[in-house]
């Protein structure tokens, strides 16, 4: 009986330990997402600017640029899959991978070939346990993202979109990564950042509006090809952002559940340890009446 | 972004992780890849690659705002200008 209160008097203290770390770790990414947030809504003008500037152009003018046309065939698709460095943050990474594997399902099913661009240390490990072939990867930061990695990752993507697909390029690149929509929904969303097929912040010109004509310096191509990496890049920056944020409310939701788990363990054997106590003292009683008894009745 | 009465120009200046400065201008004056560049208001649509270089503002009282913007562009139309870098940054003094 001693040997079954020990038991529980054990697990209710590794329990107790857990909750510690799991509060921790909870109460840590409850800080963050806020900066995490405010670094989002920080971006946005940037992002929406370069936005409207390539829709302007590609709404205003009729030029043939890589850009904005659709290739006639595509015989290769990019996929960017922005998952996180680090684990317990319950579906989070899983969710945007899933998201990609769906999302490969269907390129493939056009007869398209993928080639993948890992972010974060989680996907790298999903490949790398399947023996697949990513491209090209990037690992540590995934919480904190900063500028200089959206710049190498689109200067990877544009490179690959300027090379012909003959020489190994690639005609179409898509993002998938988890949208912060609040603190307790991240949505894994799928976006074709290349060729341009939504316009996003310019309205549609009604027939009584007259277009305005843009001006360009120096000419429209060489605006163009400085647009594309910068547009690619703050897409990417912005994915990276929110991405980050759906990753500290992931991880928050997760650990709080896990500190509530915790806590229904630590009552259950608390329970479970006074009965087990409480029967042992009874036992010991029983015993002590029972010799007692004995005693006495062997006296007469 | 405050709201321009008659000829003025709404300026923001942009960059990758910020909103640098925002707000009324009578002049903007930029150097692109082609040379100096200014805008007054009723400037027609324009985009314009800058080059790594200052942007003078000239806002309301005389004063003027000197940025720095590297690697970016610059957007006018309907009296909106948005400078759009990667590095930009507001000059003191």
């Amino acid at each position: 009986m001693g040997a079954q209160l020990r038991v529980y008097t054990q697990k209710i203290k590794s329990a107790q330990t857990t909750k510690k770390i799991t509060r921790a770790m909870e109460l840590i990414s409850a800080s963050r997402i806020q900066k995490a947030q405010q670094r989002v809504a920080a971006s946005g003008p940037y992002s929406r600017a370069v936005t409207q500037a390539v829709s302007a152009v590609a709404t205003y003018s009729n030029v043939d640029h890589i850009l904005t046309t659709e290739p006639e065939k595509i015989e290769r698709a990019a996929v960017v899959i922005f998952a996180s460095d680090r684990g317990l943050a319950g579906a989070f990474s899983s969710a945007a991978i899933k998201a990609a594997e769906e999302l490969t399902t269907l390129l493939h099913s056009q007869g398209k070939e993928v080639v993948y661009y890992l972010v974060g240390r989680k996907s790298v490990a999903y490949f790398s346990f399947r023996r697949r072939e990513a491209e090209q990867t990037w690992t540590g930061g995934t919480d904190q993202p900063v500028f200089d990695t959206a710049k190498e990752i689109g200067d990877a993507l544009v490179e690959k979109f300027i090379q012909p697909a003959a020489e190994g390029g690639v005609d179409e690149i898509h993002i998938v990564y988890n949208r912060f929509v609040s603190m307790v929904s991240q949505v894994p969303e799928v976006v074709r950042l290349l060729p341009l097929e939504v316009v996003e912040g310019v309205e549609e010109p009604g027939d009584d509006v007259v277009l305005p004509l843009y001006e360009f310096e120096p000419e429209v191509g060489d605006v163009l090809d400085a647009l594309l990496p910068v547009y690619i890049e703050s897409r990417i920056f912005n994915a990276m952002l929110q991405s980050a944020a759906s990753e500290h409310a992931a991880r928050q939701k997760a650990m709080k559940s896990a500190s509530d788990n915790a806590d229904t363990l630590i009552r259950d054997y608390t329970r479970l340890r006074n009965n087990a106590r409480q029967s042992e003292i009874t036992q010991q009683i029983a015993e002590i009446v029972g010799g007692a008894d004995a005693l006495s009745s062997a006296k007469k | 972004m405050a709201e321009v009465s008659g000829a003025g120009l709404k300026v923001s200046v942009v960059s990758a992780d910020q909103e640098v400065w925002s707000g009324a201008a009578s002049m903007v004056v930029a150097r692109t890849t082609e040379g100096e560049i200014g805008i007054l208001a009723g400037h027609e649509p324009l985009l314009a690659i800058l080059a790594s270089g200052e942007v003078r503002l000239s806002i309301e009282g005389g004063a003027t705002v000197k940025a720095n913007a590297d690697d970016g562009f610059l957007s006018v139309s309907n009296d909106v200008v948005t400078i759009v870098a990667r590095n930009a940054e507001l000059v003191r003094g």
